[in-house]
């Protein structure tokens, strides 16, 4: 009986592991040659020997790693030859400096995507589609629920929620992921309206995204703030972690609102016990998935992270060839979101 | 439809009393008078009977949204509501439907329960086509049945009192008991001149309702201030005598009259101009019954005469609201209950035995009375109601003057079983869990439990039931039994429907006992010793 070929692309106990290259990407258990996708402490660990990350990412991959990290870059495109295996990055569209990586060998291609979303986001460097064999794609929205509104819809609802609180007197508090989707918003927003705030966390990598030359109004860290009388009527970026703590009674009468794709769903709004909810997301929504992942014309979809079953049953019903492919052990909901926020907290404060 | 739609969204999307109040009356002020009917008639949580079916939604929103029915459902699982799924899955459609509300309803949905089902067809779909994401969902709820709205009868009144200058307990009285949704009854309801012609002669007082006391007693002050009664487990009622009729009221604001024919009979002996305030309770052999003997009296279509006999009923009567055509209650608690004993104790015979006066209790001092309330269990009530002599009657749930004092709940160490996901602010969640107690070395279901845990043990627990699932039966997960829980509830009976042959009425989850091992939890064999304990007890 002939031995079955190994995969050019396999799934180890320390995570995605590349035998001819001898390379692991965004592996969550130390190693010796790591690829990373992007800066998200779900995706960026410590204590791997080197590192090879998108040049355009370097800034939040030092920041999350740490001066002592051996880091080297590559920009999108570049095609780096690590023992015979040719590994590019490509734009993923999900934060500033986020990339798939595309992986040949010996004529086969494989794209792993990482998180990645098509909607436009001025602060990253659009999605680019790759042709592959193999196609290892996000699910976090896999489900029909989850479509997104265009984005200018939900500026202008944020624009006219801080409006309204500034008439009324009120600060207003957003929460949002401190890394990617908080500088969306910034550089979103209407700044013409009032003065902006930001937690600390957020603050740190407002300098990795200007000193990226991304377009970001005027901030300031809310721990420099003398006179609390300042906060009337001006917009606050928060951490999510931030929500429901004692750190907020500082701003004095203000209204609460989380951006997120999962505030598409009432009841998750009301979980985290905010007045508003902004669908705003760095992740592919339902249709996006549909289309990123005909696109790359693949043979064979892994699937991975969120509705992992519902999105292979519905491609294979529909004549795309796919399976799931378990990254982890959470992973088939917003549970994982939620850690990877707390986590992310954790790691910044 | 829009502006209905846009007070709905708005009430959804704050927790903040004041800003529901300020939502509300900025619709109330806008609203022609015929679409403020029918948001009133929603608002106050009435509801016309569904229909359209659920399902045939359902099946409409697959087609139309072209996935398959297996995708539909994992949707409906993530979501929670059926309504919301169905909005969320239609294609997208940015325009508004400017149909006024009251065209909507008595045009369109109304008339679609009498249509054949192409018609009901034609018509859903073509208006789902014209509505954005927030109207279809209003939509849906309202033709399906379902619609709700987290706001309390209080804060409309609330709204509308501040809007026409009327006290709010004039508004609550305007809104009781039944009514049709028509702009001149919006006008009553708003008029800023109370007319005493106004008040038809059924038409019931806002119930005053108390909350459970959460601060030491000692805090209430002087007990001589106060009246102690036994809090009963029935059915809080208003019976009405006036112009020779009889009317009794729930606390739901339904008329069960019909429900409790004794009761009416024996309201014939009351002068007329009479409102009583107590509580319905089945009684026999000169003691209360458990409250699921009340239900098989509200449950049935016709009271038979045999039920009539198993189920007796009297009235804990505890205040008198109307007397001699006279609105009593501005008049202080202990005047009012003056002349309630009157009234009771000049009854004639019949009467007598149907209108009970409940005893005060008296006590010397706060620890007296703590003490006295240990013999709750044994009377079969549920504790204390403490009253402040000097109080007026109020309207709706307001601290100060009346307090529940409640016994603790019977509690159970339970392993958890099967779960389910949630729904509201559930949604996505496994949060509706199973429990079980050992019998003969085996985990028998016994109670079904949903609240009580913090945000983060919810958390917790999902992951626990998305990593320990034994077998998937539909929405149901049964789970590996390794979580040890502490239920409360508030009365347990014998019952042959249960497979564990006790029921428990408002089981509640207590805490999480992550001390414990399940073979530390409860057996069934310890239920039923409880059980018997305190049935002997009690005789």
């Amino acid at each position: 009986m002939m031995e079955k070929e190994k995969p050019l692309i396999e799934l180890t106990k320390k995570g995605l592991y590349c035998e001819h290259g001898d390379f692991f990407i965004d592996p969550w258990l130390p190693v010796k040659k790591a690829i990373l996708t992007h800066a998200h402490a779900d995706h960026t660990y410590r204590g791997n020997q080197n590192y090879l990350v998108p040049k355009e990412g370097e800034r939040l991959s030092r920041i999350r790693l740490g001066d002592e990290a051996k880091i080297s870059t590559s920009s999108y495109g570049e095609v780096q030859n690590i023992k015979g295996v040719k590994v590019s990055f490509h734009p993923a569209g999900h934060v500033l400096g986020s990339a798939q990586v595309r992986v040949e060998y010996k004529g086969e291609v494989w794209v792993i995507s990482g998180d990645y979303k098509l909607t436009p986001d001025a602060t990253c460097a659009p999605f680019e589609s790759v042709r592959c064999h193999k196609f290892i794609s996000e699910a976090t929205f896999g489900l029909p629920i989850y479509r997104w509104t265009p984005t200018e819809q939900i500026f202008e609802q944020i624009n006219q929620w801080w409006r309204h609180n500034r008439e009324c007197g009120k600060a207003a508090v957003i929460f949002a992921y401190a890394l990617g989707k908080s500088q969306r918003i910034l550089n979103g927003i209407d700044r013409s309206i009032g003065k902006i705030f930001t937690h600390g966390a957020v603050e740190r990598l407002n300098d990795a995204y200007r000193q990226s030359k991304v377009d970001l109004p005027e901030t300031k860290y809310v721990g420099a703030v003398k006179n609390k009388k300042d906060f009337i009527g001006s917009l606050i970026v928060a951490t999510p972690s931030s929500a429901g703590s004692a750190w907020l009674k500082r701003f004095g009468s203000h209204s609460t609102a989380f951006a997120s794709g999962w505030m598409v769903v009432r009841g998750a709004r009301r979980r985290k016990a905010v007045d508003r909810g902004f669908v705003l997301s760095d992740h592919a929504d339902w249709t996006e998935l549909q289309t990123a992942i005909r696109e790359t014309r693949a043979e064979k979809v892994f699937v991975t992270h969120g509705f992992i079953s519902e999105l292979v049953r519905w491609l294979n019903e529909n004549g795309v060839n796919a399976e799931p492919l378990k990254i982890n052990y959470f992973g088939d909901d917003e549970l994982e979101d939620v850690l990877k926020d707390e986590f992310v907290e954790k790691e910044l404060q | 439809m829009k502006l209905f739609t846009e007070l709905y969204t708005e009430l959804e999307q704050t927790n903040k009393t004041n800003e529901k109040v300020e939502a509300l009356k900025f619709y109330f002020k806008r609203a022609a008078p015929n679409d403020a009917a029918w948001a009133l008639y929603f608002l106050s949580g009435r509801k016309p009977r569904q229909i359209v079916p659920s399902k045939k939604l359902r099946d409409w929103a697959i087609e139309l949204s072209g996935i398959p029915e297996w995708l539909y459902e994992e949707s409906r699982d993530t979501v929670g509501d059926g309504s919301e799924t169905i909005a969320l899955l239609l294609p997208n459609n940015a325009t508004v439907d400017e149909t006024p509300l009251h065209i909507l309803v008595e045009k369109r949905l109304l008339p679609l329960r009498a249509s054949d089902e192409s018609n009901q067809y034609e018509e859903v779909i073509s208006t789902w086509q014209k509505m954005n994401y927030a109207q279809r969902l209003v939509y849906n709820k309202m033709i399906s049945g379902s619609f709700r709205v987290g706001v309390s009868q209080l804060l409309v009144t609330r709204a509308l009192s501040q809007l026409c200058g009327q006290p709010t307990d004039i508004i609550a009285m305007r809104l009781m008991g039944a009514w049709e949704p028509t702009a001149e009854f919006y006008q009553t309801v708003i008029n800023s001149e109370v007319n005493e012609a106004e008040r038809p002669i059924a038409r019931p007082f806002p119930f005053y309702l108390a909350h459970q006391i959460d601060f030491p007693l000692e805090k209430l002050g002087n007990i001589n201030e106060w009246q102690a009664e036994w809090k009963w487990d029935g059915i809080r009622a208003q019976v009405i005598k006036r112009e020779n009729q009889v009317f009794v009221w729930s606390r739901g604001e339904d008329l069960i009259t019909e429900r409790f024919p004794e009761i009416a009979r024996a309201a014939e002996f009351l002068p007329n101009g009479t409102v009583l305030d107590g509580e319905i309770l089945p009684w026999l052999d000169n003691a209360v019954q458990p409250f699921t003997e009340l239900q098989k009296r509200i449950g049935r279509k016709n009271l038979s005469a045999k039920l009539l006999a198993e189920v007796p009923v009297i009235v804990q009567t505890y205040d008198l609201l109307e007397f001699q055509d006279k609105d009593l209650r501005g008049e202080t608690f202990s005047q009012r209950r003056k002349t309630l004993e009157k009234v009771v104790k000049t009854l004639d015979e019949p009467a007598k035995n149907v209108f009970r006066l409940t005893e005060s209790v008296k006590a010397d001092s706060w620890e007296d009375l703590q003490e006295k309330r240990e013999q709750s269990r044994l009377l079969k009530v549920e504790g204390f109601m403490l009253k402040k002599l000097a109080s007026p009657y109020r309207v709706g749930r307001v601290r100060g003057d009346w307090w529940k004092w409640k016994i603790d709940p019977l509690t159970v160490d339970a392993v958890l079983l099967y779960a389910q996901k949630g729904t509201g602010k559930r949604s996505g969640l496994f949060t509706d869990y199973t429990f079980a107690v050992w019998s003969g070395g085996e985990l028998v279901p016994f109670a079904k439990a949903y609240s009580g845990l913090t945000d983060a043990e919810i958390r917790k627990v999902d992951r626990f039931v998305r990593e320990n699932t034994k077998e998937t039966f539909g929405p149901v997960r049964s789970i590996v039994p390794q979580l040890v829980f502490e239920l409360a509830f508030e009365a347990i009976q014998k019952s042959n429907r249960h497979k564990s042959g006790v029921a428990v009425r408002f089981p509640r989850i207590l805490r999480w006992r992550d001390d414990k091992k399940i073979e530390e939890a409860d057996s069934l064999e310890t239920i039923h010793a409880l059980l018997e304990s305190l049935e002997g007890n009690g005789k």
